[in-house]
């Protein structure tokens, strides 16, 4: 069994409200400097044929019409 | 119009079956409903698919309810033509299925909105429908955007002022490219009585009737 990991991210252009809230809250915290916060999903797997994860991806993981993946094997 | 026969699935997580199935009888068509395991529909002619949170909206809303047996015969109604209406959860779960264009996005403002507002349907209707979702922002890129509006696939747009979500160009609902399939984030099933404030819903049902075989 390899694991692996699947990074989600709304797709660049996307509006991310979960993340523009996040950006501003931080300076309240003393946190300045900080800026085009994104939040997505990661899903922690393993699996016998790795070389089927991006296709798992493309239909149940993620929606390739708003998100991009990244797959880490290891 | 004869009265046609809607059956309306309920998944695990599914809330509004009950008032879509008063709401298909209100309008003067049978309904019955239909368990997401089931694979034959049981001969209905048109199927709605409800609002709620099928699975829990787990991993993203309406992604787990798509791979229902229930929705591969969904699919096959789709596709021989028969009427389909999604509502809001329902509406997420035929775009991820792939059924309707798009995608539902969290709310722009991530509050969950709950209230009535005014849609107009591309007949130039105006309908008095509530709505309830966290996320009804309606997202397709540009170019699926232009598409949509040159093939007059936008059936329902929140009216000036009303759009309550961020949805890209006031959008509310859309229907496949032979318009058979038609999903919009408001509830009319809860807008079938005066009683309640509007009858209007019941235009949603009705629009879908011809398409029955």
């Amino acid at each position: 069994m390899a694991r692996a990991r699947v990074l989600i991210r709304p797709k660049e252009g996307i509006l991310d409200p979960q993340g523009k809230a996040v950006e501003r809250a931080l300076p309240a915290l003393g946190f300045e400097g900080v800026e085009h916060v994104r939040i997505g999903r990661m899903v922690e797997l393993e699996a016998e044929d790795p070389a089927r994860l991006a296709e798992l991806c493309e239909k149940l993981l993620a929606n390739p019409l708003i998100e991009d993946y990244e797959i880490q094997t290891f | 119009m004869a009265a046609i026969k809607w059956g309306v699935l309920q998944f695990p997580g599914s809330c509004d079956e009950r008032d879509a199935l008063h709401a298909c009888r209100i309008a003067g068509d049978e309904a019955r409903l239909v368990w997401h395991e089931d694979r034959d529909l049981g001969g209905v002619d048109g199927v709605v698919v409800p609002g709620g949170f099928s699975y829990g909206d787990y991993l993203r809303a309406g992604a787990i309810a798509r791979f229902s047996p229930a929705m591969e015969a969904v699919a096959e109604l789709a596709a021989g033509g028969g009427p389909v209406l999604g509502i809001c959860n329902g509406f997420q779960v035929l775009c991820e299925a792939g059924l309707l264009p798009g995608a539902l996005l969290r709310n722009e403002n991530l509050r969950f909105v709950c209230r009535q507002l005014d849609l107009i349907a591309d007949d130039g209707a105006s309908l008095s429908i509530p709505a309830k979702h966290g996320e009804g922002r309606y997202y397709a890129p540009d170019e699926v955007l232009d598409e949509l509006e040159r093939r007059g696939q936008v059936a329902y747009r929140y009216a000036p002022g009303d759009n309550p979500n961020g949805s890209l160009r006031d959008i509310a609902g859309v229907r496949n490219e032979a318009g058979n399939v038609v999903g919009l984030m408001p509830h009319p099933e809860h807008a079938v009585d005066p009683l309640t404030g509007s009858a209007d819903g019941l235009a949603v049902f009705r629009a879908l009737e011809r398409f029955a075989a």
